[in-house]
């Protein structure tokens, strides 16, 4: 994989020093060159009123419209609850093999779960959710290895319990061993 | 090896469509979709689908209605039912008609991947048996291949090195040598064993059935094909496929097998989908397939193609020290087989089972066994009950006077060498009876 520019942009709040660690986790995984922007939009134009959560699949769309020549892949950064009609939440989605994805904080947060605010755990989970939902867009699918961050998690849990990197299999498959 | 896992997803709401399209393409399923019952059903007419995940809440034929007419096609297709509206009584009424599963929309993620890692585990679950039962099936027939002689333990020696390569074998030898059985130990000795083994009589298909059976059928093909059908070739994927009787194939047959073994892949009959198959052939004959091209009535770029390796299995009249520990394999087989006490043979008729030709070979040997222990007293194996009489004569003469000694001596042993009976079924006096025995220096087999 040749060097690409990732744009990472913010849609609500993240503190600055949060957003700083996450790009540089992202330059290191994927060896390449990041910018960081902060979006605005109308979030309520996103609320699903019956369920009380923001539609994924329109705020995907919505980013992957917003084209930065200079960027080859794009990732909206919120901090709501997303998800998707066939799906009580995500943590967030990308097009596979395509330019853009979303992620999200919300349901990474151990108070979403009646737990004590961990910030340093919420930060590590962000970071994995993050390089896997880009890992989608270089058009990695999900991997068997128990350690890979491109393995399927679909409570916070299974996200604690991979690292933060590709797996060796991957890293060939992005030409990045 | 591990095969693919295939979704079809059917739903009239694009986006329920689209999300699960996407979450199993992450998983790396195959997926496609269908928005009602009557597009599924024509989409799984022409494809095979692992899981089928259904909407029960449909326009026109609901889910549980697909359900039933998928179960009636395919009744271990696996179904897993989707709706908004839950209720114990649709649940049940699903599970009753044969639904796999049952999920309530929207689903939480971590229940979804539960599902379909339980649906593939079940998949993987009869994958496995099946080919653990074909095993089985394989390392029992291997126990089969009896012989202490030269030439059998040369053959052995070939399986064993052939077994571990992707060549194409010819096995040649006389019917009822066991051909198959040694195919079936190259497959079961193979990396491909846990695989399937495919058998095909070339010899007992017409032209058209053989390819409808090697290469398959969609529906509509031809008069009576009401389903789509795999064909020989694409089920041995990643395993073997025997060819008996390869001699017996057409000339089309030969061009169309030809360019299938070059290419590994093919098309089924009234289909335009190109399928490939990753498969070993092993092919058998009892014809000299070399005097066949030389006549031009097979082809030759084939039959180097085929004859890659070519195993000789020698006919049982060249190996009779392999006699007594065959008819002691049968023996066992038959008295388990037909829950009887172990019996023994005499002595007399194992030496007469040595001197017989055996034109029919193993499988001779076997008949005659199998019905000794059926028409026996059920102790000891005897002359009498074995039909040597009624094929010997034919194995042995080379002239009138060895056909007339060698159904005398039949004769004699049939009635245990009493002179008087003996002469009256031969409708002779005793006199020239004793002349005979004479000229033909004739003796009991416990005298000679």
């Amino acid at each position: 994989m040749s060097v690409q520019n990732i744009t990472l942009i913010s849609f609500g709040y993240f503190e600055k020093d949060v957003l700083e660690q996450l790009a540089e986790s992202v330059e290191r995984e994927f060896r390449c060159s990041l910018n960081l922007r902060e979006g605005h939009i109308d979030l309520s134009e996103f609320y699903d009123t019956s369920r009380r959560q923001y539609n994924g699949n329109n705020l995907l769309k919505h980013v992957d419209s917003l084209a930065f020549p200079e960027s080859c892949k794009t990732l909206g950064l919120f901090n709501v609850d997303l998800f998707i009609p066939i799906l009580t939440f995500i943590f967030g989605q990308a097009f596979l093999g395509g330019r853009s994805g979303i992620a999200s904080v919300y349901r990474l947060n151990n108070t979403s779960y009646g737990l004590a605010m961990d910030d340093n755990l919420l930060l590590d989970r962000f970071k994995k959710e993050v390089i896997h939902e880009l890992g989608h867009t270089f058009g990695l699918i999900h991997c068997n290895t128990t350690t890979c961050v491109m393995r399927s998690s679909t409570y916070v849990g299974d996200i604690d319990q991979k690292r933060m990197h590709l797996c060796h299999t991957c890293r060939i498959e992005l030409g990045l061993q | 090896m591990a095969r693919k896992i295939s979704i079809l997803i059917v739903d009239d709401e694009e986006s329920v469509r689209e999300s699960l399209q996407s979450w199993f393409i992450e998983d790396g399923y195959r997926v496609a979709s269908a928005e009602n019952a009557k597009k599924a059903l024509t989409i799984l007419e022409s494809d095979e689908f692992d899981i089928i995940l259904a909407d029960i809440k449909m326009p026109g034929m609901d889910g549980l209605e697909m359900l039933r007419r998928i179960k009636a096609h395919n009744n271990e297709a696996i179904v897993i039912v989707m709706t908004a509206f839950a209720t114990v009584d649709t649940a049940v009424k699903a599970l009753k008609d044969g639904a796999f599963d049952y999920i309530t929309k929207p689903f939480d993620p971590d229940d979804l991947t539960h599902l379909i890692r339980n649906a593939t585990k079940q998949i993987s679950l009869v994958d496995e048996n099946e080919n653990l039962k074909k095993k089985l099936t394989s390392l029992e027939n291997v126990e089969d291949i009896i012989g202490n002689s030269e030439a059998m333990k040369n053959v052995l020696r070939d399986v064993e090195s052939v077994a571990q390569t992707n060549s194409s074998v010819i096995i040649t030898g006389e019917s009822g040598t066991g051909k198959e059985l040694v195919a079936i130990a190259i497959h079961a000795n193979s990396p491909r064993k846990f695989f399937p083994f495919v058998s095909v009589h070339c010899g007992a298909l017409t032209e058209s059935l053989l390819e409808s059976e090697l290469f398959g059928h969609e529906k509509g093909a031809f008069t009576g094909a009401m389903y789509n059908r795999k064909g020989r070739f694409e089920m041995a994927d990643n395993g073997s496929i025997f060819l008996d009787e390869i001699a017996t194939i057409s000339a089309k047959m030969q061009v169309e097998l030809l360019r299938v073994l070059e290419s590994k892949t093919f098309i089924r009959v009234g289909g335009n989908k190109e399928i490939s198959s990753d498969f070993r052939v092993i092919c058998a004959t009892n014809k000299d397939l070399k005097s066949m091209v030389e006549k031009g009535t097979f082809r030759e770029d084939l039959f180097y193609r085929l004859n890659v390796v070519n195993i000789h299995i020698p006919p049982l009249r060249e190996r009779k020290s392999d006699i007594p520990l065959l008819v002691d394999y049968f023996i066992k087989k038959y008295c388990t087989t037909m829950n009887k006490p172990p019996v023994t043979i005499d002595q007399n008729a194992m030496n007469r089972l040595q001197e017989f030709n055996f034109p029919g070979n193993i499988r001779e040997l076997e008949n005659m066994i199998e019905r000794a222990i059926v028409v026996g007293d059920g102790k000891k194996i005897t002359l009498k009950d074995l039909p040597l009489e009624k094929t010997i004569v034919s194995n042995t003469v080379e002239s009138l006077d060895d056909f007339e000694s060698a159904f005398i001596l039949q004769i004699l042993n049939k009635y245990s060498w009493n002179i008087s009976r003996t002469a009256k079924a031969l409708k002779v006096d005793r006199v020239t009876l004793y002349n005979k025995i004479k000229k033909y220096d004739l003796k009991p087999s416990d005298q000679q």
